[in-house]
């Protein structure tokens, strides 16, 4: 007995040993057999990284972006809430009454919170009274697109990161991955909870991830986001395509300091606020 | 055979059993279901029988037209206009869920979860 199970420990000890080597030389010839192909997804690979490493705006198609004048926003402070209840109507978003169920896509929260990057000791006085509206950044390199194992988040033609709640399995992998919390998940069932229904829009179900889609089904008819429309004359929000040139949002951007929300994690976000 | 006695009941007693479905029903597969047609459209986005096939999947098509590749394009029917939307155009015409969609779908026992999100018309 005592033999036999040295010999199995042997001949087990060896075949594991057969095996790493193996799979180790296998991967060689398998490498060695197919070069080209290796290769090309390599080269693919670095000429992507150099690329973002280069030019974080992509050069050629649309790439929809935001600017915020933060300063508006302290001047009127009914503003936050207009643009926060205009997504709400626009959406169909529930109010639950409890905040660990909460939903949102748009909202007011403080300078510090927006910006944890920035120094926070001895904040001016208009820093530290007034809020500051976040909502998704939809960045130009979506870490919650590549957590997404279902492809239900993904960045459309026009660089807008949307969801197509059909495919939601609600894994919450993308709450995970998107470093602004920008996702919420729906725990309840959100119909009965949903004030003024849009019918324009349809409503979520429960175990479904939400957040702000940039207003996809407005931009997509030539329309300006619901939160945009709703700071009016304001030009508290300004919309447009980040790749023209001549847009709106590339003039504001020329003329003013902006800065974007946690610009080192490198997801390089089409929301710019000016503080 | 053996307990022939037993075994051809219980055989009869099995069959019957399985079959409840059948005669339960009187071998009649019920009255095939008379979805209520709108009144004042005369023609839909396909003809009757590939909507009556195929809306499930023409659905989809949309859906993944609109949402996926931005293909927001309209289509034209006697001149007038329609989104590829399950709410906002196949809804409009036939204005009752109930009396539309579900009289097949619950004669065929499907479920679809259309309406999870989708908000059918007020009935
Ligand atoms: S802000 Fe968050 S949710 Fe929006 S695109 Fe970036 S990572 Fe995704
Ligand atoms: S919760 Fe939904 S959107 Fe988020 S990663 Fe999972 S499947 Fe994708
Ligand atoms: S862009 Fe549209 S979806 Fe996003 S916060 Fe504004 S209103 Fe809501």
């Amino acid at each position: 007995m005592d033999k036999k199970r040295r010999d199995f420990l042997k001949v087990a000890g060896i075949s594991t040993l057969a095996g790493l080597g193996g799979t180790a030389v296998v991967d060689k010839i398998v490498a060695g057999a197919s070069p080209a192909v290796a290769n090309a997804s390599t080269a693919a690979h670095a000429e992507k990284d150099t690329a973002h490493a280069k030019a974080p705006v992509a050069a050629t198609g649309k790439r929809y972006g935001m600017v915020i004048d933060v300063r508006k926003f302290q001047n009127d402070p009914s503003l936050g809430e207009k643009a926060e209840r205009a997504c709400i109507e626009a959406h169909n978003i529930p109010e639950f009454p409890e905040k660990k169920d909460e939903i949102k896509w748009i909202w007011m929260t403080n300078y510090e919170n927006c910006f944890p990057e920035k120094s926070q000791l001895y904040k001016d006085e208009t820093t530290e009274s007034h809020q500051v509206p976040v909502f998704c950044n939809h960045c130009d390199d979506p870490p919650c697109v590549r957590a997404c194992p279902t492809k239900a988040t993904f960045k459309n033609k026009d660089g807008v990161v949307i969801m197509d709640f059909h495919r939601c399995i609600g894994c919450r992998f993308c709450m995970a991955a998107c470093p602004y919390g920008m996702r919420s998940f729906n725990w309840r069932n959100p119909r009965p909870f949903i004030k003024e229904t849009n019918k324009q829009f349809p409503t979520r179900m429960r175990g479904v991830v939400e957040k702000c889609n940039f207003c996809a089904e407005r931009i997509g008819v030539g329309e300006q986001p619901a939160c945009v429309e709703a700071c009016g004359e304001s030009k508290a929000m300004v919309f447009g395509d980040l790749n023209d040139p001549h847009s709106e949002v590339r003039k504001i951007l020329k003329e003013n300091y902006t800065i974007q929300r946690k610009p080192s994690l490198g997801t390089h976000p089409s929301v710019f606020y000016i503080v | 055979m053996y307990d022939s006695g037993k075994i051809i009941p219980g055989l009869i007693i099995f069959v019957l059993f399985i079959t409840i479905p059948i005669w339960y029903n009187h071998g009649d597969a019920g009255n095939a279901p008379k979805p209520e047609l709108p009144k004042d459209a005369k023609s839909c986005v396909l003809s009757a029988e590939d909507m009556r096939s195929g809306h499930m999947q023409l659905l989809n098509e949309w859906r993944d037209e609109v949402l996926r590749d931005g293909d927001r394009g309209t289509i034209t029917i006697d001149g007038k206009q329609y989104q590829k939307s399950l709410m906002l155009t196949c809804m409009e015409c036939h204005t009752s869920k109930k009396k539309f969609c579900d009289t097949c779908h619950d004669y065929a026992s499907v479920k679809p979860y259309c309406w999870d999100c989708h908000i059918a018309p007020v009935e």
